[in-house]
C-alpha cells in the first residue's frame, strides 16, 4: 500500500504495536498522521 | 535476609445487578435506555457463575492447565456450583450488597428493610462475615424513603439481576463531582472487595491481623475530594475493616501493574527491616463490568464481566518454606527503553533473568496478562494472554533459546489461558499468585515470574506505558515434607 500523501489515522494497542510506532512507520513512508493514539482493550 | 510470599488470596463477588453501573454500560444505557433490557435477558445467575471454568481457576477449584485442556466455549460447561475454592469465596450479589453497607461509614448505601431481613442470615452464616457487620447494616430503610432518594438526591438505583430495586446508593456532597453517588459506589466497591480478599488471607490462617503492621493497597480507585482527587490511602481503610489496628499504610497506582510495584515496594520494605511483613491488597474495578458487553449481545454470549474481583498476600521475611521473592532479579521497564513491545518485555523478563544468569526457559510459568478471552475475544479485543505469550516465545526464539518450531511448545509449557475477569490490576499477573505459591511450596515448581503492563498513556500525561517484573522461586531450606504452618 503506498502511503505517500496520504492523512492517517495511527491506533495502536498496549499488547500490540502502540501508537507511536504506527505513526512514525507511516511518517517515514510519507504519510500525513492527523492523530496518533494508543489503546488499551483490557 | 530473604524475602518471601507467604501466601494469597483472591476474591469474587457475583454482581449482575451492578453491571450496569459499570463505565460502557452506564453511557451506553443513558443513550438507549430500552437497551436495559437485552442487557438484563444475558445476565448469568449465581450458579452459571459459580459453574464456570475461569471462575474456578481464578479461586483455586481448577487449575489453569485443566481450564486449557476444557473445550469452548467455557460458559457452556456444566460443573460444581462451589461456593469458594480452596484459594477464595464467590459472593452473591445479595450478601455483597451486605457487606457493602457494612463498609460504608457515611450512610452511602441504603438498604431496604425488607431486603435486609432476606439477606441477615445469609449474612450471618457467612464465614468473611464479623459481629460487627450485622449491626453495621442495621435494619434498611421503608422502600418509600429509598425511593425519595432516588427523586431527589442524585442517587443511583441497587438492584439484583433481575431487577428488582433493593436500596440506593447517595452522593456525599452537592457539587464535588469526585464525591458524587457512581464514584462514591466504584470506590466503596473496592473497598469491600479489598476488604474480604484480606479476611479471607486472615481467616485462612495466611496472615494474622492484630500483626500486620502496613498494609499497601493496589487498586485502581481514586477515593478522594474535589481539592484532592485521588489523595488514597483506601489502604488504611481496609486495614480498619479487617482488625488490623496496628496497621498504617499507603497506595501505590501505576495503572494496571501497581500490584507488582506493590509487591516489590513490600518487599524491599521487609528487607530493609522496616516493617517484619507487609500486606498488599487490590480491590475491585466496578467501572469494568460489562466493558465488553456489546460484543457479549452481538454473539448471544452471556454477559462475562458480571463480577468483581479483588486479591490479599502477606510477604514477610524468610520463614524456610515459602517462595523466595528475588529482590535481585526485578525487571523494569524503564523511560529510555523504549515503548515496541520487545523492548518492553526484553526488560522485564530477559534483563532480570540475566542478572542472576538464568535464561527465559528456567523460568516455569510466566504470569502476565491474564484476561479471559471469553471476555475479550467476543469484542474484538482479542486473546491478550495468548498474544504476550507469543510474544515472549519469539523471544526465546530470537535469543536462540527455543528453535522456531519450538515456539507452540513454549507458550503451551510456560504460559496458561486466561481466566482472569477484565477487572484491570487484578487481571495483571496476581491472579496466578495463589496457584504459584501452591506449585512452588507443594508441587514441583522452582520458578514464576509475574509481569504486567501498565497503560500510562490513558491518563494523558506521557505517551508511555509501563511495566515490572519480580521472581517467586521454591525456597532452597523447603523441605520435601511441608513444615507444619502452626508452629
Amino acid at each position: 500500500m503506498m502511503l505517500k500523501g496520504k492523512k492517517i489515522l495511527a491506533i495502536g494497542e498496549r499488547d500490540g504495536v502502540p501508537g507511536p510506532a504506527i505513526a512514525r512507520c507511516a511518517q517515514q513512508a510519507g504519510a500525513e498522521v492527523v492523530l496518533e493514539m494508543t489503546h488499551c482493550f483490557v | 535476609m530473604a524475602v518471601v510470599v507467604r501466601g494469597a488470596r483472591m476474591l469474587l463477588a457475583h454482581t449482575p445487578g451492578l453491571v450496569r453501573h459499570g463505565s460502557k454500560p452506564a453511557r451506553e444505557l443513558a443513550r438507549d435506555p430500552a437497551l436495559l433490557d437485552r442487557l438484563a435477558a444475558r445476565l448469568r445467575p449465581y450458579a452459571a457463575a459459580a459453574a464456570y471454568p475461569p471462575n474456578r481457576v481464578f479461586l483455586g477449584a481448577l487449575s489453569p492447565d485443566a481450564l486449557a485442556a476444557l473445550p469452548r466455549p467455557w460458559f457452556e460447561a456444566a460443573g460444581p456450583e462451589d461456593v469458594r475454592g480452596p484459594h477464595g469465596f464467590l459472593v452473591p450479589e445479595e450478601t455483597f450488597y451486605g457487606f457493602l453497607k457494612a463498609d460504608d461509614e457515611f450512610d452511602l448505601i441504603w438498604l431496604d428493610e425488607g431486603f435486609v431481613a432476606e439477606i441477615r442470615d445469609a449474612l450471618i452464616r457467612h464465614p468473611l462475615t464479623v459481629p460487627e457487620d450485622l449491626a453495621r447494616v442495621g435494619e434498611g430503610k421503608p422502600a418509600s424513603a429509598i425511593r425519595g432518594r432516588l427523586e431527589t438526591d442524585d442517587a443511583l438505583p441497587l438492584t439484583l439481576r433481575d431487577g428488582r430495586l433493593i436500596g440506593c446508593v447517595g452522593r456525599a456532597h452537592e457539587e464535588d463531582a469526585s464525591l458524587a453517588a457512581d464514584i462514591l459506589l466504584e470506590n466503596l466497591a473496592t473497598k469491600s472487595a479489598a476488604v474480604l480478599a484480606l479476611r479471607t488471607l486472615i481467616t485462612d490462617g495466611l496472615a494474622e491481623a492484630a500483626t500486620i503492621p502496613y498494609v499497601i493497597n493496589s487498586g485502581e480507585e481514586a477515593v478522594g475530594d474535589r481539592y484532592q482527587r485521588g489523595g488514597g490511602n483506601l489502604a488504611k481503610a481496609i486495614a480498619e475493616r479487617c482488625a488490623c489496628r496496628e496497621a498504617s499504610g499507603a497506595d501505590v497506582k501505576a495503572f494496571c501493574c501497581g500490584p507488582v510495584h506493590a509487591f516489590v515496594t513490600a518487599a524491599a520494605l521487609v528487607e530493609a527491616g522496616v516493617f517484619e511483613q507487609v500486606a498488599i491488597v487490590g480491590g475491585c474495578s466496578l467501572a469494568k463490568l460489562g466493558m465488553k458487553f456489546q460484543g457479549h449481545l452481538a454473539k448471544g454470549h452471556p454477559i462475562i464481566e458480571d463480577a468483581l474481583a479483588g486479591f490479599a498476600a502477606l510477604v514477610g521475611r524468610d520463614d524456610g518454606r515459602s517462595p523466595i521473592l528475588r529482590l535481585d532479579a526485578i525487571g523494569r521497564h524503564s523511560v529510555g527503553a523504549g515503548g515496541a513491545q520487545q523492548a518492553i518485555l526484553e526488560a522485564l523478563t530477559v534483563k532480570p533473568l540475566e542478572r542472576i544468569a538464568l535464561r527465559l526457559r528456567d523460568v516455569d510459568r510466566y504470569a502476565t496478562e491474564l484476561h479471559n478471552p471469553e471476555a475479550t475475544e467476543p469484542a474484538g479485543s482479542g486473546n491478550v494472554p495468548l498474544l504476550n505469550y507469543r510474544l515472549l516465545a519469539a523471544l526465546a526464539v530470537a535469543r536462540g533459546e527455543i528453535p522456531r518450531e519450538g515456539l507452540g511448545d513454549f507458550v503451551a509449557r510456560h504460559g496458561m489461558p486466561g481466566f482472569a475477569p477484565t477487572q484491570g490490576h487484578v487481571a495483571s499477573a496476581v491472579p496466578f499468585l495463589a496457584h504459584a505459591v501452591d506449585g512452588l511450596t507443594q508441587g514441583t515448581m522452582q520458578r514464576v515470574m509475574f509481569l504486567a503492563k501498565g497503560s500510562l498513556f490513558l491518563g494523558r500525561m506521557t505517551q508511555m506505558s509501563d511495566g515490572l517484573s519480580f521472581i517467586l522461586e521454591r525456597n532452597s531450606r523447603l523441605t520435601t515434607e511441608p513444615e507444619d504452618r502452626s508452629s
